[in-house]
């Protein structure tokens, strides 16, 4: 059993063992709470809210509060709930992950296989595009969407996730394709092959568990933006974590605490579900985007 | 009495058993090889001699002494590791006095423990060095100085030559085996090179699926095998191994082996293994390439050499010797022939086999019988 | 008679057709539009946001320079040294923690414990869910009318007080406690990858040394785990002077401006108080400290990386 479970060949009494389990369920316990709190008092009547304990289960469960996040929850002006917004969410992340994933397989497959001068400092510089605060780009952004007709627009903001998702998602191919074999596509050259059909047929083949990375990362990234969605969505267009924080944060007089909850479930739920699926791909974005190089 | 002992060890992992009912003993000062192929159990058990992994059942003894409950660093012993082990963080001095540091030594009596070591293995250069800035076998001889420091009773080594280049691995086996014969220690080494276990060792133990197979000197070892799987592991090239059939005819007893569009190739047997000609038993017989030589070139002293024309199928050339292949009973057996031996691929040659040095093993249970 | 040899015309090889030479270039056609995109959308934009910075530009952009002034006014500003008190609180408390809860959470993870696959999801779940989420959750959860007050308050010891959320001392911590809870997963994950990455038998080693466990972690594992140390700490620096998200859902920059960071400032006042100048020149500040963390990190990488090889 010591040979099956990884770890450290470290030797451990059985007090400490325990103490060890006890400080791990501690944080697993920590980790857990708001989302047991958030699902709990999602379902519970405002009544049950105000005068009980955010901790108990429902003694009375109501999934009103769900319906009212979805479709009649006051988002500004609007009674609407959360629906078109999540909508939105939707039609923004699909395009921009997709765009965004191919440009950056292009782009990584370019910088490792068909090396030109000045090959590095391009990857350099797209580099450290991933790391700049957002703020310094809102004031431009603004003015450009605006010229271009684009601002508070779907169409703007999924230009904008793909433009500032670009350093990532080259960074990962680009990391994943240093490492594939460059006699495989030397072999091809000869073969006849050129620039695009060695793409298609000899590097994109191996490339999915990048893929997977990327997309997820991506879709993770854009979807759970709130900055862009916050400077640059008019009101038809914001993505739902727009919307919610509209929620959670502008209602005045009576507030929903279920619904808040509901609503914000709704909107982790999407990542939520591509976390606990791909799990181990999740990390490895993670960590890849972490520990470069 | 033994200087260590094992007795009936046995190790399991939950219900996998790796080590089943060791038994071994080495003396003072003797030299144990532990060899096997991957998965055989060898570092296992040296890992249970040294105390990082706990005991099943049995017992281990070093001076007499049950030392199956005691904490390695309590054992009097130091290993050498694969991938040498050193900490990356500190230097060579820091590695080599790290356990010293860790009992207490006084910072003066450590720098003298040091330098004395560092003059034995010739890395006084390298003191201030991180592992990171060495070379394979300059870190390969810190971390024998960081096992040679502790001055211990027992010696253990994990493959400590399986990451250095073919030149490096011999320059350094022949180190190890001058330290040996300078400290007069008790070493016990793993190893899955028969090369280095025939060359190093006072004693060899066998070892396969967790099993000791064969336990003796390398000449036991390599001359009376105790069943097929010895035989074939130890020796290169490997002891051919052809099936054959004991056949009396008259008083004499002979062993055949079969040839394709020929007649059997008719061997004499005297000695023990007569009575497999007597009870016409299915064998098979080891016969190692130097037994096997051109007529010229075989052994004098032998009493019982058969020579028996055979056809060469392939002829290798390897500088000091001539590897010559036929085929007998089914299978390739290669010949060693002396390197002005002028054969060529589908001539008929006498082969000169030595059957003084011929064992015989039962082909189902591959023990040996003669 | 002399002989003389004949040389052959020099045979020059076949001109290479347009084309081909148009598929010589293509690699870089096809790097071309993502590496305009960065030039423009982020080189560009941050010369314009610096140009801008020195200008006196209010509701829309202007042109005007006007020198250093609006950085002159931006020092002068309480909100600003608020903004950037609260940014050193939270940025150390956040690291500091973040580090200490990872890097514990990770070396208890590595004592082959069983359900360690139930466990490490757990632990890292918070990072795929959005800083609002987050903020909601933590936001009522920490509201002393429903929340930690409340409930300990029904279990029995009525005099317990938690309104920290609702104190301009204290708020600020509040963010501390709920980005320490999105991000010390995920600095688990990175110690836990560097644990495993350590020799076995370097720790098989220090035992026959005799190195007690304690010993054993604090002088060889713990110093064989700086670069994750290095990495946690570039990305955690590097999400606290950009946090925004987490601050608006949880307190909106409140109770006053007592949550108030450099990312929230410049956000408001920017599109909110029209002082854009102003803005600008706090975006760059925002970007020079990402810079100071982040340029050190690649050079010490890159460069020291490629000695090491």
């Amino acid at each position: 059993m010591a040979a099956d479970i990884a770890g450290t060949a470290v030797r451990t009494s059985r007090v400490t063992r325990a103490i060890i389990y006890a400080a791990l369920l501690f944080f697993a316990f920590y980790y857990m709470l708001p989302l047991y709190v958030m699902v709990v008092n999602s379902v519970k009547p405002l009544e049950e809210i105000r005068g009980g304990n955010m901790l108990a289960l429902p003694q009375q469960f109501s999934i009103a509060p769900w319906l009212s996040a979805w479709s009649t929850a006051q988002i500004g002006v609007q009674p609407t709930g959360l629906q078109p917004y999540f909508l939105n969410s939707i039609l923004i992340v699909v395009p921009a992950v997709t765009v965004s994933t191919i440009l950056g397989a292009l782009n990584g497959y370019v910088l490792t296989k068909w090396r030109f001068p000045g090959a590095n400092i391009v990857f350099g510089m797209m580099l450290l595009a991933c790391f700049i605060p957002f703020q310094i780009v809102l004031i431009p952004m603004a003015r450009i969407l605006g010229l271009l007709g684009l601002a508070g627009t779907i169409y703007g903001l999924i230009l904008v996730h793909v433009v500032y998702g670009l350093g990532f998602t080259t960074l990962f191919f680009r990391n994943y394709y240093e490492a594939f074999p460059t006699e495989l596509v030397k072999a091809a050259q000869i073969d006849g092959a050129r620039f695009f059909q060695i793409f298609r047929r000899i590097l994109l083949p191996s490339s999915g568990p990048i893929i997977v990375v990327t997309v997820i990362w991506q879709f993770t990234n854009v979807w759970n933006d709130f900055l862009f969605g916050a400077s640059f969505a008019g009101f038809d267009s914001m993505p739902i974590t727009v919307a919610l924080n509209n929620l959670v944060n502008s209602s005045t007089g009576v507030k929903e605490y279920n619904v808040h909850f509901a609503g914000a479930l709704m909107a982790a739920l999407p990542t939520l579900i591509v976390y606990i699926v791909s799990g181990r791909y999740f990390v490895r974005g993670l960590m890849a985007g972490a520990v470069k190089g | 009495m033994a200087f260590l002992e094992i007795e009936g060890l046995t190790k399991r992992f939950g219900t996998t058993e790796v080590l089943k009912g060791i038994d071994l003993a080495i003396e003072e000062g003797g030299f144990l090889v532990l060899v096997g192929p991957s998965g055989c159990g060898k570092s296992t058990l040296l890992n249970t001699i040294a105390g990082l992994e706990t005991v099943t059942d049995g017992e281990i003894r070093i001076a007499g002494r049950r030392v199956n409950e005691l904490h390695p660093s309590k054992r009097d012993i130091a290993m050498v590791f694969q991938s040498y082990a050193l900490y990356p963080n500190m230097t060579v001095a820091g590695n080599i006095a790290f356990g010293m540091e860790m009992r207490g030594v006084a910072k003066a009596e450590r720098d003298a423990a040091i330098a004395r070591v560092a003059e034995v293995l010739q890395i006084r250069h390298l003191l201030d060095r991180r592992p990171s800035q060495l070379s394979g076998g300059q870190r390969q001889r810190v971390a024998m100085g960081r096992a040679l420091v502790r001055d211990p009773q027992i010696f253990l080594f994990d493959e400590p030559l399986s990451n250095l280049d073919a030149k490096l691995r011999i320059d350094m086996r022949t180190e190890i085996k001058r330290l040996h014969h300078a400290m007069g220690r008790t070493m016990v080494y793993v190893t899955h090179d028969q090369i280095e276990a025939m060359t190093l060792a006072t004693r060899i133990a066998v070892l396969k699926d967790g099993v000791l197979q064969q336990f003796g000197t390398p000449a036991e070892i390599y001359n009376e095998p105790v069943n097929v799987f010895v035989a074939d592991f130890m020796g290169s090239p490997a002891m051919n191994l052809v099936p054959a059939k004991g056949r009396q005819e008259g008083n004499r007893s002979l062993l055949a082996l079969t040839r394709a569009d020929e007649p059997d190739l008719l061997l004499g047997l005297t000695g023990p293994s007569m009575r497999i000609a007597a009870e016409n038993r299915d064998v098979l017989i080891g016969i190692r390439p130097e037994a096997i030589t051109d007529a010229d070139g075989a052994d004098r002293n032998s009493k019982h050499i058969v020579e028996a024309e055979c056809l060469v199928e392939v002829v290798e050339p390897a500088g000091a010797d001539t590897y010559v292949v036929t085929r007998l009973g089914g299978r390739e057996v290669i010949a060693r022939m002396r390197s002005d031996a002028r054969i060529l691929p589908g001539e008929r040659v006498p082969f000169a086999f030595n059957m003084e040095k011929a064992v015989f093993f039962d082909p189902v249970s591959e023990a040996r019988v003669a | 008679m002399s002989i003389t040899l004949q040389r052959s015309a020099a045979i020059s090889p076949p001109a290479r057709t347009a084309r081909e030479r148009l598929g010589d270039f293509l690699p870089r056609i096809v790097l071309a539009p993502s590496f305009a995109a960065v030039l423009v959308f982020v080189y560009g934009f941050i010369i314009f946001t610096g140009y801008l910075s020195f200008t006196d530009s209010k509701i829309l952009p202007s042109f005007d320079f006007v020198g250093w002034k609006n950085y002159v006014r931006l020092w002068s500003l309480p909100n600003w040294w608020i903004a950037l008190e609260n940014l050193a609180i939270f940025a150390s408390l956040y690291i500091v923690i973040c580090t200490a809860i990872g890097l514990g959470l990770a070396i208890l993870l590595d004592q082959k414990i069983r359900g360690e696959g139930v466990l490490r999801p757990i632990y890292l779940y918070p990072m795929a869910i959005s800083f609002i989420v987050t903020g909601t959750a933590w936001k009522w959860f920490l509201d002393p009318g429903i929340g930690i007050e409340r409930i300990v308050r029904l279990w029995g010891w009525s005099d317990f007080t938690f309104d920290w959320i609702k104190d301009t001392q204290m708020a600020i911590y509040c963010v501390v406690i709920a980005a320490v809870w999105q991000s010390s997963g995920f600095v688990m994950a990175m110690f836990l990858a560097g644990l495993r990455g350590i020799d076995n038998e370097i720790i098989k080693a220090a035992q026959i040394d005799g190195a007690t466990n304690f010993k054993l972690y604090k002088r060889i594992i713990i110093p064989m785990l700086r670069p994750a140390f290095l990495s946690a700490f570039v990305v955690l620096a590097h999400l606290a002077i950009k946090s925004y998200d987490l601050v608006i859902a949880l307190t909106n920059g409140g109770p006053g401006r007592a949550t108030e960071l450099p990312a929230t400032f410049m956000y408001s006042y920017t599109f909110t108080r029209n002082s854009m100048g102003i803005g600008a020149a706090s975006a760059v500040i925002m970007l020079m400290m990402i810079a100071s963390v982040i340029i050190p990190y690649i050079y010490a990488e890159v460069g020291g990386g490629n000695r090491g090889r």
